[in-house]
């Protein structure tokens, strides 16, 4: 495909071909975050944008912070053309992504501020969004990373948050609370998920194609119902929601408080989950035999690990994490059922997955992306920045095109992903 | 039948028997294999493939304290035999027995359980996994709640027993970052971390220096030395069982031809045994007459993805009419060099010149319809396409040019007309040209690869491993025809391990290790030893001294 | 884990021969090789088991479709109530569900010329979307953007269509659908050069811009240009009379239309690329082994990125047969999932030109009955999406046929795999 030849210069920084053209893609995009910053954003600055801190009632109140958009425009402007400088001229040091990642933020920063110049918008209340968006993101990137790890290919998430989400709404409403509800979404999310199992590891079907397939089942199984049944007997689709439940003490702390300690129980579960499947992945027995049976099954299986069992295990465990992720929809966001009302997270939670590597805590990072451009959007369309809230809505989406196809390039999957393992 | 006795005056000196016996891990606290012995017995094992008898009823004893080698080509059932003693495959008929009991296998954890230890051909060791996490996988040592893994526990438990078992190597290294020679020593530390009493080495040689090799058996030595654990050694070299072993077997198509001891029996004999008909060595060729330069490369160095060089400033002309061989134990770049010289590699510093012609910033294709002939090192992964008919796979790197394709649209009967040709001219086993390429076997895929690649006038060919996995009759045949490719005019640049098939067919030979190139010398400036020396890292000066 | 099964003895030519002609028997028949002779093709596709394993997965799809609408059916659940004393009622009131709605979809397909014209409008569009996948996956790749590149096609073509007037048929015509077959190649085109140049997955890059692709539909609908002035809700300009698909003479109160033709003409052409066309043989190389394919000169980057853009244009084919031919003016969500069936059209077909006209049909078939079934008897016209996407569990894991009906083991079968892992 390419000619490019590299110069002895650029052989003596270690740069193969193919990373050098990467860094002046990116020197290209963060050249035109700057003519972005400089000419479309900065002639319409004229005043400053004021950041609430505060939230609810809090021990103590910080200042609100205000900002002069034009300085900062213009700052941001210089910063890009630094990192483009830096990104051309090969001067990276190996972290071209960090610097992408802090030239886009920076960027997003600028922009908010243009968009709220002369208002006023909630810091408290975006990263409050942020959180609440990313709950069903994480949930779903670490059912992926649970099963990939064990070397199972799981496109069939938006399935399982589909399936969950419907079950969790009609068994909420016909018990009454939440909690039996959540149980019903996380069967659910087993349930499609053992098809999974079954399909790819007993009769080794593509992975691909069966998650897909899921998928389509799951929507048209759920649509049907909700046609079908939901329609006739609204009842049946208007579930109690979690709650916020506020840490005594801790929620009163200011700007933390509310950000971090005044949270519905599916968010706690899923930053403690975050942690605890980090800590069993990496530092546990278990762990170790599934990321085995991910890398190099036959080396488990000659060793005594029984690979398609521990695979199943996988597998099922994730359909319940990505069942507490379906069930967020209906028992903590939105209190009822709709048609397809998953809108793509499930695939956004594979594209976390990527983003972070295949380990907990970075796909817990990515989600967190994902959940931002979610909440920025939301943000911006309170805000009447003259952006179309249809387009504004593309964010999360065109985000993730950018990610995957920045960073997915120098990803390592588990060396047998997708690899239906056969015994003989 | 009675205990192998020992033979002595062996072409390497015998291990000396360690001062304190290797020993074996030991976390029960008792040693209940300490005075078993252990007298593995296989009778009538039958294993059946689709379309393939792989083993055929096969007997076999093992005593305790011998090292028993298994002797036979490509293909003729040694693995498969030791992948069903292993619980990896099920046998369809036929009986293990261990001490005299009957031996059930579900699964290698079974044969684990029984004190069988194996040491695969292709590693089975999670790359990304540490030294001791490969080692203790299965029997982890934890600590604390939840199966919390001891991580210095399982270190020290390993440097331990690779102390006592003189094998050292670094617990927390990354497996993937060890040179495959130490690979294999985790892969044989596994074994003896499980209390092993039967070690099963397949093809352990293979990716050895000679040195390397020598070294491994003395740790085979001195393993069985107490006389009661025993080796099951696997090779297709008859050397080799020379000079480890106190009796082999020769498996032929599946079943076992004899068992003899290899001091006594010649060289020829086992070899003929192993094959089934008198096999002529040697290739027979004439004196090289070399012509224009086809190959010139100067300088050339690759990088790998952090800048490290793998072809580290090699220069190396072939001329028409020539086979230069490379030499050299897999990694040392090789596979990088082949990549370049035929056009794989776009990013490379120094010039390579095809036919006088520089081949930067020119295509794969380009290069090869140049007059470029490559046989890939893998030829199912990098020369066919499995799903592919015969005959489509022979013009696969000419799917697009007359008389195969016009004007976008593809000749079938042009097609199919080559390819009777080229199955007759080659002697490719197949039932029709349009049977899928993957239903043939190895030694047949790899003829049409090479029918391929040699077709038409060719100013070079490179041709990496040309004849791995592949059996001795066609072994013949795919040296005849290179030579008689060379005599054609063609530059022939030959990249092999196999330090016999470089000394056979080689007019000129250069040694790669470590990125760097020693050579070319005229064949026969050094002796077989040196080269294998060379091949360890040796300077040819020093090699020199010694051959001399 | 060794290649020694596949390597009989040496040094007798019968044995060889007779253990690659064993292998070629048992790896399943049901593709022909390329180039084979058409008549052996055809032998080879009633022979083989595959032949069989499709119609059982159809059967069994059946029998599941039966059991959902049993327990959907109020009268049926009813009887179950009571089942243990007069088990007679509960069978009967299924029956009458089952048979009820079974045979509405079958009269509703078939059932004569409108039904038939019908069918035949549902198969337009799924053939095209079929093909733009089933391409893509010769050359290895899961092209799950169909619904995007329907939609990116269906607004081209409808632009072209509104925009101009006055033109004669035979140019307005041809233009609008070239608009929009250009239009989805472009948007299939993207994904492909984000595959070849960076690595990022096309399952997750399609997805994102399938919804991206929605969301910029619907503010178009609202601008000035696009949408229709007189009328409030999301409407564009009628297409003009000069851009429509005509019907059929003598056929004119039937809505089928030209378009069937446009399609089956893309077949034919589809058909050749891959099979007989030097294109073709390089995307079948890349899709089943790509290194295999460099090393032969090939570029997988260049064929990734034909593939893709091939299939958009497919998918195109379909948008301009919605909106010319039917719809007359673009609405948002006019995809209607169009895109997502061809997924399963594709892998019914297995991915040949053939199976996937014949899998259209099919599916077009149970679209336009379910339609009957749907207004006749209440059910949801969602259960053919449950039906699909069964058959599909049924054809992606033979295996999982053959364990229910005992068919005898025979292990080449022809799983449909894409699945290769995340890398690029």
């Amino acid at each position: 495909m390419s000619t490019a030849v590299a110069t002895p210069a650029l052989v003596a920084s270690g740069l193969t071909a193919a990373q050098v053209r990467r860094e002046r893609r990116f020197a290209g995009y963060t050249f035109f975050l700057a003519v972005l910053s400089a000419a479309v954003l900065l002639p319409a600055a004229e005043g400053s944008a004021t950041f609430l801190m505060n939230a609810g009632r809090t021990v103590a109140t910080l200042p609100d912070l205000v900002v002069p958009v034009a300085p900062l425009l213009i700052g941001i402007t210089l910063a890009c053309l630094y990192a483009t400088f830096l990104l051309w001229t090969h001067r990276t040091a190996g972290r071209a992504v960090t610097i992408v990642g802090v030239t886009s933020g920076l960027f997003v920063l600028g922009y908010l501020a243009y968009a709220v110049d002369g208002q006023s918008a909630s810091m408290v209340g975006l990263l409050r969004g942020t959180i609440s968006a990313s709950t069903p993101i994480a949930f779903g990137a670490l059912c992926g990373v649970l099963c990939e790890r064990a070397g199972v290919i799981n496109i069939a998430i938006e399935g399982q948050f589909l399936a969950a989400a419907f079950t969790g709404a009609v068994v909420g409403s016909v018990s009454g609370s939440p909690w039996i509800g959540l149980a019903g979404g996380v069967l659910a999310g087993v349930l499609i998920a053992a098809m999974l199992a079954a399909l790819s590891i007993r009769y080794k079907a593509d992975q691909i194609v069966v998650g897909v397939v899921l998928i389509v089942f799951a929507t048209g199984f759920t649509s049907f119902l909700a046609t079908q049944v939901l329609s006739g007997s609204p009842q049946l689709n208007s579930p109690r929601r979690f709650s916020s439940i506020a840490i005594p003490g801790l929620s009163e702390l200011p700007f933390v408080g509310p950000l971090l300690f005044n949270l519905t129980p599916l968010t706690y579960t899923m930053l403690l989950l975050t942690l605890a499947l980090h800590v069993a992945l990496f530092r546990t027995r278990w762990g170790l035999r599934l990321r085995s049976v991910g890398e190099k099954p036959r080396a488990a299986d000659t060793v005594g690990i029984n690979v398609n069992r521990t695979r199943w295990r996988a597998v099922l465990l994730g359909g319940a994490v990505a069942g507490l992720g379906g069930s967020w929809f209906t028992l903590d966001s939105v209190g009822a059922f709709n048609d397809e009302m998953t809108g793509g997270r499930g695939f956004i939670a594979l594209a976390a997955m990527l983003v972070g590597r295949y380990s907990p805590i970075g796909a817990f990072g990515a989600a967190l992306l994902f959940g931002f451009a979610t909440a920025f959007a939301d943000a911006l369309q309170i805000l009447s920045t003259g952006v179309p809230s249809s387009l504004l809505r593309t964010a999360p989406y065109v985000v993730t095109i950018f990610v995957v196809a920045g960073l997915v390039g120098r990803l390592r999957p588990p060396a047998a992903d997708g690899q239906p393992y056969e015994t003989e | 039948m009675a205990p192998f006795p020992r033979c002595s005056g062996l072409d390497v000196p015998r291990f000396p028997p360690p001062a304190a016996p290797a020993r074996v891990r030991d976390r029960s606290g008792s040693c209940p294999g300490e005075s078993q012995l252990v007298r593995l017995e296989l009778r009538g094992i039958t294993k059946r493939f689709p379309g393939v008898v792989a083993n055929d009823s096969v007997d076999l004893i093992v005593e305790p304290g011998e090292v028993h080698g298994l002797l036979g080509e490509n293909g003729a059932g040694k693995s498969t035999l030791m992948n069903v003693l292993y619980g990896l495959y099920k046998a369809d008929e036929g009986a293990i027995v261990l001490d005299g009991e009957p031996l059930e296998l579900h699964g290698p954890g079974d044969a684990i359980a029984a004190g069988i230890g194996m040491v695969h051909q292709h590693f089975m060791l999670v790359p990304v996994f540490t030294v001791a996490e490969n080692i203790t996988l299965g029997v982890e040592l934890t600590s604390g709640f939840g199966g919390k893994l001891d991580r210095r526990a399982a270190s020290d438990a390993v440097r331990e027993l690779a102390e006592s078992s003189r094998l050292p190597v670094d617990p927390d290294a990354i497996v993937e970052d060890l040179p495959v020679g130490l690979q294999q020593r985790v892969e044989i530390l596994k074994a003896l971390y499980r209390e092993a009493r039967l070690l099963i080495l397949d093809e352990p040689t293979a990716v050895l220096t000679p040195q390397e090799a020598n070294d491994l058996f003395e740790a085979v030595r001195a393993f069985v030395a107490d006389g009661e654990r025993s080796v099951v050694f696997i090779s297709h070299k008859l050397r080799e069982h020379r000079i480890i072993a106190d009796r082999v077997s020769v498996l032929r198509r599946g079943a076992i031809v004899g068992t003899a001891d290899p001091r006594e029996a010649s060289e020829q004999e086992l070899a003929d045994l192993m094959v089934g008909r008198p096999v002529d060595l040697v290739v027979d060729k004439q004196p090289a007459r070399p012509q224009d330069v086809a190959l010139r490369v100067t300088g050339l160095c690759l990088r790998d993805a952090g800048g490290r060089a793998l072809v580290d400033g090699v220069d190396l002309d072939v001329h028409r009419g020539e086979i230069v061989a490379v030499a050299g134990i897999e990694g040392n770049g090789q596979t990088q060099f082949v990549r370049a010289v035929t056009g794989l590699e776009s990013t490379f510093e120094g010039e390579i010149e095809v036919d006088g012609r520089s081949i930067r910033g020119r295509t794969r294709k380009d290069v090869l319809r140049s007059g470029v002939g490559h046989v890939p090192e893998d030829r199912s992964s990098e020369g066919l396409v499995g799903d592919f008919t015969v005959a489509e796979n022979l013009v696969l790197d000419l799917w697009d040019a007359p008389p195969f394709a016009r004007r976008g649209s593809r000749d079938f009967e042009a097609i199919a007309e080559h390819a009777r040709h080229e199955v007759a001219d080659f002697d490719v086993r197949t039932p029709s040209v349009n049977t899928p390429v993957a239903n043939l076997s190895g030694g047949n895929q790899q003829k049409v690869v090479i029918a391929r690649e040699f077709h038409g006038p060719l100013a070079l060919l490179v041709a990496a491993q040309p004849t791995r996995g592949v059996d001795v009759g066609s072994i013949e045949h795919i040296h005849a025809s290179i030579v008689a490719k060379r005599d054609e005019g063609t530059g022939v640049l030959i990249v092999s391990s196999e330090l016999d098939e470089v000394l056979a067919l080689a007019d000129r030979v250069a040694v790669m290790f470590r990125g760097k190139l020693v050579g070319p010398f005229p064949a026969g400036t050094y002796s077989k030893d040196a080269i294998g020396l060379m091949m360890a890292g040796a300077d040819p000066a020093d090699v020199a001294e010694e051959a001399r | 884990m060794n290649d020694e099964p596949n390597v009989p003895p040496a040094d007798d030519p019968e044995a060889d021969i007779a253990a690659a002609a064993e292998r070629e028997r048992e790896s399943a028949t049901h593709k022909a090789p390329l180039g084979a002779p058409a008549t052996q093709r055809f032998v080879a596709a009633i022979t083989g088991t595959s032949v069989v394993v499709t119609i059982l997965a159809f059967v069994s799809a059946i029998v599941l479709g039966a059991l959902v609408i049993t327990f959907s059916d109020d009268a049926a659940l009813e009887a179950l109530g009571y089942v243990t004393s007069r088990p007679s009622d509960f069978l009967s009131a299924a029956g009458s569900a089952v048979y009820d709605a079974y045979h509405a979809l079958v009269t509703g397909s078939l059932g004569g010329l409108g039904q038939l014209s019908e069918t035949l409008v549902a198969a337009t569009p799924l053939i095209a979307t079929g093909l733009a996948v089933a391409i893509p996956l010769r050359a290895g790749l899961f092209n799950i953007g169909a619904e995007g590149q329907v939609i990116a096609g269906g607004l081209t073509a409808g632009i072209v269509g509104f925009s101009l007037s006055g033109w004669p048929i035979v140019i307005h015509l041809p233009l609008a659908v070239l608009a929009g077959l250009g239009g989805a190649a472009l948007m299939g085109w993207l994904p492909g050069v984000l595959k070849a140049r960076t690595g990022a997955h096309e399952v997750i890059t399609t997805i994102m811009l399938n919804n991206t692709a929605a969301l910029t539909t619907t503010y178009l609908l609202s601008t000035a240009f696009i949408r229709n002035p007189t009328r409030n809700d999301p409407i564009s300009k009628g297409i003009a009379e000069s851009a429509r698909f005509p019907r059929f003479p003598g056929l004119g109160s039937y809505r089928v239309n030209v378009s069937i033709i446009l399609v089956i003409v893309l077949a034919i052409i589809a058909f050749w690329l891959l099979e007989r066309s030097t294109t073709g043989f390089e995307l079948n190389a890349v899709g089943s082994n790509p290194v295999a394919a460099t090393s032969a000169g090939m570029s997988p980057n260049r064929a990734i990125i034909i593939a893709m853009a091939i299939g958009g244009a497919m998918a195109g084919a379909a948008g301009a047969a919605e909106i010319l031919g039917i719809q007359g003016r673009i609405t948002d969500g006019f995809s209607a999932g169009i895109g997502f069936d061809g997924i399963t059209v594709a892998l019914l077909g297995r991915g040949s030109v053939g199976g996937t006209v014949a899998a259209g049909l099919l599916f077009g078939a149970l679209k336009s009955g379910g339609r009957a079934m749907q207004a006749q008897t209440g059910t949801s016209l969602d259960l053919v999406v449950v039906i699909q996407a069964l058959i599909i569990v049924f054809i992606a894991a033979p295996g999982l046929v053959r364990a229910l009906y005992r068919i005898k083991a025979d292990d080449g079968l022809g799983t449909t795999r894409v699945a290769k892992g995340w890398g690029s």
